[in-house]
């Protein structure tokens, strides 16, 4: 009895040395990709995450103004000990050319910062010695306005929240409370709006011509089949440079679109089809329409055709049967297109930049825009922030609802 | 499918109006891959049709021409790096995800393979910010690392297609039977699993020559890959040598294409014998 106890323990705690082993092993094989992915994935997201909010740079240019500033109440005017350390520390910072940055980082915030930081530390000599407030005022009125210091006391936090802010379309107001920019500012809410309007145009273009090629596909014969997988799969392998750029010269004014529509009599002068919202719909549409055919076919093909049979043998109306019977049968596929599709029109940057105009530009071009023409990291991170919000949302909405697997693709 | 002889007229309209619309839909698809491969042979030096003549200077002159040699180059070099350890990396880990579950393993999987629903141009940002602090913008490892995670999913994705029937008993008794852990690998688990490997590296290499944002982003001048030369050559100075290049990349996407197809029912013909004959 006791015997069969002890061997009892012995065969649990061997399972357990076993199920232990096994995790182990997981961890070991698992680890190298975790370690990379790490390293050269999630501390950059994070990292560019942190970026929108950091203002740690602020602190380094301006030290002794910043310490002053923690502590000042924000009503009025700062005392003496302030202008003192303003001056203490753009004695540094101009001969050492980092006051700029300080510059255009507050001018950001509220615009005339910058001349002003220019031109006080330009003319820093001409101050002889205390009281500073006086002379900096005498220099400048402005620093005589107490607007000027709450906005510099709110830029000498360590965090900021003036680029998400900016992001959508809000900012601070004179007594620091968040309120929206002015209308003729507001541009980034409306940005986002049209992101999420040509993904939604494009999801439902790709389902419109999608569901019926995905059909046509389920049930026509092996051979016919064949040769529409294999056209499709070529398309969706052929680079995304290449179908854009076709697509930039079938849809010209000279392309072989308007010279088919226009010796044919239909039109007398070409349409303007490419660099405009007509041309991104059409390019990104073909891009994306394998994302919705191929999980399409993949559910349709599996579908038994005597369920429409049965519904038609019993009375149903041809309309009846496909809609009733069929469609609802489709759904899986429907939902995993449909997610694939705008999730990644949501992020799409190359195919718009080059076949759509100014007011076709969607979030993803202003990122590259901040970070190649105005060279402002923190504002690309904040808009890159709200992208991947977007993306998490809708995946989040949608994606409990669609089951992963179908999304396999080729 | 012919049109049954008992359709009503309704019936048949609809037949022939369903073949239209999806022809249309067909032509839709391949037109501007169709139109481009002819004009890519034009003698003149215009983008548009009629052709003024066949010609393959267009492809002399990618030859000729310093800057799409380096392209090709460098596309070539960051691809197959980038698809080696992709496919490295992806197959360990598919491995010891399918080879016990353990709490939060959903998490895990959905971290492994956010590169792929993650918007290229915000990994674009956070490696360059990322590599701005550790000195790795303009350089070949900075690309590849990067277009390795890029490309990971894929392989994790195919290979843990092919790992769902496989039997890891045959892993433990090729260990008791005296063999050390990588010899397992090859001669066990790789002849069995090799299809999904292999179109995942290929799934891999593609997405990295077909990438663009990220290189766009962290890429010098001497790194340039051959989509980020078309892109700005698109935005700059469209010659007839871009249809050259691009016909050339549609004829790589067909021998791709026809690889997967191949491999896809080779495995389908070892896994699944029944279903040969639907075929």
């Amino acid at each position: 009895m006791a015997e069969h106890i002890a061997d009892n323990i012995s065969l649990r705690k061997k399972l357990r040395r076993s199920e232990r082993k096994k995790k182990l092993q997981a961890g070991v094989l698992i680890g190298p990709l975790l370690l990379v992915m790490l390293i050269f994935y999630f501390i950059p997201i994070g990292m560019m995450l942190y970026r929108s909010i950091d203002n740690t740079m602020m602190r380094e240019i301006l030290p002794a103004t910043a310490t002053i500033m923690d502590t000042w109440s924000g009503s009025g005017l700062p005392d003496e000990s302030a202008y003192a350390a303003l001056v203490e520390d753009m004695k540094v910072a101009y001969p050492a050319k980092t006051l700029a940055n300080a510059g255009r980082r507050l001018n950001f915030d509220h615009v005339g910062f910058y001349s002003l930081l220019l031109k006080t530390g330009r003319k820093l000599k001409k101050i002889d010695g205390p009281p500073y407030k006086e002379a900096l005022i005498k220099l400048d009125k402005k620093w005589g306005d107490p607007a000027y210091w709450t906005v510099l006391q709110r830029g000498l936090k360590n965090i900021t929240f003036l680029y998400l802010l900016r992001a959508i379309d809000l900012e601070y107001d004179g007594n620091n409370k968040i309120t929206g920019v002015p209308e003729d500012q507001a541009i980034y809410v409306s940005i986002i709006l049209r992101t999420v309007y040509i993904s939604v145009s494009v999801t439902l273009l790709c389902l419109l011509i999608g569901f019926p090629l995905a059909y046509f596909m389920a049930t026509s014969t092996p051979r016919v089949r064949n040769l529409l997988m294999i056209g499709l799969l070529l398309v969706f392998w052929t680079s995304l440079l290449v179908r854009t750029l076709s697509w930039i010269l079938v849809l010209q004014n000279k392309g072989v679109v308007n010279s088919i529509l226009m010796s044919t009599g239909l039109i007398s002068a070409p349409l303007e089809l490419v660099f405009n919202r007509i041309g991104v719909y059409i390019a990104m549409t073909h891009v994306l329409l394998p994302f919705m055919v191929l999980p399409l076919y993949s559910v349709m093909a599996g579908i038994p055709s005597y369920y429409v049979r049965a519904a038609r043998s019993l009375g149903a109306t041809p309309m009846a049967a496909f809609f009733k019977v069929y469609t609802p049968m489709t759904l899986p596929g429907i939902g995993a297109g449909c997610l694939m599709v705008f999730i990644q029109a949501l992020g799409y940057y190359i195919t718009p930049a080059l076949v759509g105009g100014p007011r076709d530009q969607m979030v993803s071009y202003f990122v590259a825009f901040f970070v190649n023409e105005r060279v402002n990291w923190s504002m690309a991170s904040a808009l890159g922030v709200t992208l991947l919000l977007m993306t998490a949302f809708f995946y989040l909405l949608f994606g409990k609802r669609v089951n992963i697997t179908n999304m396999k693709m080729g | 499918m012919a049109v049954p002889v008992h359709a009503t007229t309704g019936e048949r309209i609809w037949h022939y109006t369903f073949r239209v619309l999806v022809g249309a839909v067909f032509v839709y698809l391949l037109f501007p891959i169709l139109t481009i491969i002819p004009l890519s042979f034009n003698a003149g030096e215009f983008l548009h049709y009629p052709l003024q003549g066949i010609s393959l200077r267009w492809y002399q002159d990618v030859i000729a021409n310093g800057q799409w040699a380096v392209a090709i180059k460098n596309s070539f070099i960051i691809g197959s790096c980038s698809m080696v350890l992709a496919t490295i990396l992806g197959t360990t880990a598919a491995i010891g995800i399918n080879r016990t579950d353990f709490p939060g393993k959903q998490v895990l999987v959905a971290l492994l393979i956010s590169p792929m629903m993650i918007p290229l141009v915000i990994t674009a940002l956070a490696l360059y910010l990322f590599y701005a602090k550790i000195g790795m913008n303009d350089s070949y490892l900075g690309i590849i690392l990067a277009h390795t995670i890029l490309g990971m999913p894929f392989v994790l994705i195919t290979v843990s297609a092919t790992l769902q029937g496989f039997d890891y008993t045959l892993m433990n008794a090729g260990a008791s039977l005296g063999a050390p852990p990588l010899q397992v690998f090859f001669k066990v688990v790789m002849p069995i699993i090799a299809p999904g490997i292999f179109s995942g590296a290929l799934f891999a290499f593609a997405t990295s020559l077909d990438e663009v944002v990220v290189v766009l982003f962290i890429a010098g001048p001497a790194h340039r890959t051959l989509p980020r030369q078309m892109f700005s050559g698109i935005r700059e100075h469209l010659s007839p040598t871009f249809l050259a290049v691009a016909t050339l990349l549609i004829v790589v996407a067909g021998l791709l294409m026809l690889t997967l197809e191949i491999l896809r029912k080779r495995n389908e013909k070892f896994g699944k014998p029944a279903n040969v004959a639907a075929n």
